[in-house]
């Protein structure tokens, strides 16, 4: 009740700010489900070392929209991009005998190392917390779900916590809060920030759609990121063929070592 | 101008690295050290990751080691037997050290014990130098010629059983304190990236009485495949060897070495041990600070790996 009331409220300047194409009567085509479709250019981004981060734009649109819903902006769209997944350990350092060290330290299972969202608003002001929540849609509403025995029950709020803090401040996870943007009454386009670290591998372009708070429709999309370029080539070296790598640098200290002693011999 | 460093994964001023090398390789060559008590701590400061520090650290030993071996290899003064012993012991200190390495990884203390090590090594090595050196200084002054030292011939590692003959050192020893040296400096190469010259040269000389002839050049022999191996092993289980890395620090580090050796043949010991004996303690006091400060944020997180 309280939500239609706000809208009712909102109305008036909604109308303003959408421009109505057709005054439809109230209900009409309610009957027919929203569909929901997006794309990018390309399933793959080649990222060189020199990247600093870029804007990844997603363009989608809405299908079966009612006219009336459009125009009164009750549709939300939220696109995330959803990095690949990993365990994450936060630790937490406390002085001992006057040192600081780390102390208490918590695993949580299987979080994307990266998460970048964009949306037509604040996403809690779209859905409530429990559902957002129940779909794991936004920074604050990701799964943390923590491994193994946990002996201080209250301590993984204050770890959550610092886990989201952690990954704002680097970049890795982002947020835009106006990076959807509707270009028609029914073509959006999304505006995600690609962190200058974005980790490579396969990420995950989710697209959520809103009708007056509640997740009426998604569509998922991979997209993979795949660094190029000499240092990239190296990383690959160092982790699929160790034993050569490790063998490459001893070579390259026996020549320098060696070739110094031969170019400066004193004879 | 910047250059990118794939595995410690941040931007770096190549001309940074380039003058630490050298300045390393400078004081290496001066003082006859292998340079990795100090390169490793200064990557520390310089932000690069000690897990990376010490594994590149290590790689970097290699290369300003080969070619002063090579020149006691020529000369003869490098005990190949003694050597090859010490070298067991060396290899298997570096894969107990690389397993002790990996295990504090995981629970996340690795950045605390590599400083706590260094912190340890580098005020003891620096205050018995500056202490060595300082009574040095004195003596000269006071123009009093060296005491000879005629030590005892025999400690408690003569009486060990499981004896060898030596035959280049002219030496009868047990193998047990030879494998046992080797083992611990094994161990430090592997946790802090160093050769352990600076340890396994006096432990050596005073402890096993081996001939100084034959000391820096089987010392050097030693260091050479144990750093060689725990930068394998490094690259094989914790992939934190950084070649780039390696390569700016090792190339800077040989040339400065050369210049090092030829300054370090005209000026005065005393005050030149002195010298590097306050930027030992210098670096000590700094990585004794970085544990003692409160850090910016207590937390921290690290991707991958399951703790506790």
């Amino acid at each position: 009740m309280r939500r239609f009331l706000r809208t009712a409220l909102l109305l008036p300047f909604l109308a303003l700010a959408f421009p109505v194409e057709a005054q439809v009567p109230f209900g009409q085509a309610s009957g027919v489900k929203e569909g929901l479709e997006i794309g990018t250019s390309t399933s793959e981004i080649a990222i060189a070392s020199d990247f600093r981060g870029a804007d990844l734009t997603i363009f989608g649109a809405l299908t079966n929209a009612d006219e009336l819903f459009l125009a009164i902006g009750q549709y939300d769209v939220v696109v995330t991009l959803e990095g690949p997944k990993d365990y994450a350990t936060v630790r937490k350092k406390e002085r001992v005998f006057g040192i600081w060290m780390n102390t208490e330290g918590l695993t949580f299972e299987q979080v994307p190392e990266s998460y970048s969202l964009a949306s037509t608003r604040m996403i809690d002001s779209i859905d409530e917390a429990p559902s957002l929540n129940n779909i794991g849609v936004g920074i604050d509403h990701l799964a943390l779900n923590p491994v193994g025995y946990i002996p201080d029950s209250g301590m993984i709020g204050e770890f959550r916590d610092a886990y989201r803090r952690l990954k704002l401040s680097n970049g890795l996870y982002q947020r835009d809060t106006s990076g959807v943007r509707f270009v028609s009454s029914s073509l959006f386009r999304a505006s995600l920030k690609l962190p200058a670290n974005i980790p490579d591998g396969m990420h995950m372009v989710r697209a959520y759609l809103f009708k007056s708070g509640q997740l009426i429709n998604q569509r998922e999309m991979p997209l993979r990121v795949v660094k190029t370029g000499i240092e990239q080539a190296i990383t690959d070296a160092a982790h699929d063929r160790p034993l050569a790598y490790g063998f490459l640098c001893v070579l390259i200290a026996i020549i320098t070592g060696w070739g110094a002693s031969i170019v400066f011999r004193k004879d | 101008m910047t250059v990118y460093l794939p595995i410690a994964e941040l931007s770096v001023n190549i001309f940074i690295i380039l003058g630490m090398g050298a300045a390393v390789g400078f004081l290496s060559g001066m003082f006859g050290v292998g340079g990795g008590f100090l390169i490793t701590p200064l990557l520390i400061f310089y932000n690069i990751p000690p897990v990376v520090a010490v594994a590149t650290g290590a790689n970097q030993v290699v290369a300003s080691s080969i070619s002063g071996a090579i020149t006691h290899f020529r000369r003869g003064t490098l005990d190949m037997k003694l050597g090859s012993v010490l070298l067991i012991g060396g290899l298997a200190g570096a894969t107990a050290g690389v397993w002790v390495f990996s295990w504090l990884r995981r629970i996340g203390q690795l950045d605390l014990f590599i400083s706590l090590l260094y912190v340890v090594l580098l005020s003891s090595i620096g205050a018995l130098m500056l202490q060595e050196s300082v009574r040095a200084m004195r003596r000269a002054k006071n123009n009093n010629p060296l005491p000879i030292k005629r030590p005892g011939q025999h400690n408690w590692v003569h009486r060990l059983p499981l004896k060898m003959r030596f035959k280049k050192s002219k030496i009868y020893l047990s193998a047990i304190p030879v494998v046992g040296l080797g083992f611990g400096i094994g161990v430090l190469t592997s946790i802090m990236g160093v050769g352990g010259g600076f340890i396994m040269v006096p432990a050596m000389i005073y402890l096993l009485r081996i001939p100084t002839s034959v000391v820096v050049g089987t010392s050097l022999f030693q260091i050479i495949f144990v750093t060689a191996y725990t930068t394998m092993v490094q690259a094989a289980t914790n992939y934190s060897v950084d070649i780039v890395l390696a390569t700016i620090l090792m190339v800077a580090g040989v040339i400065g070495a050369q210049y090092g050796v030829r300054v370090g043949q005209k000026l005065r010991g005393e005050q030149l041990r002195a010298l590097l004996a306050l930027l030992v303690l210098a670096v000590g006091i700094r990585l004794a600070i970085g544990l003692i400060v409160t850090p910016n944020d207590v937390y921290s997180v690290a991707v991958g790996g399951m703790s506790y």
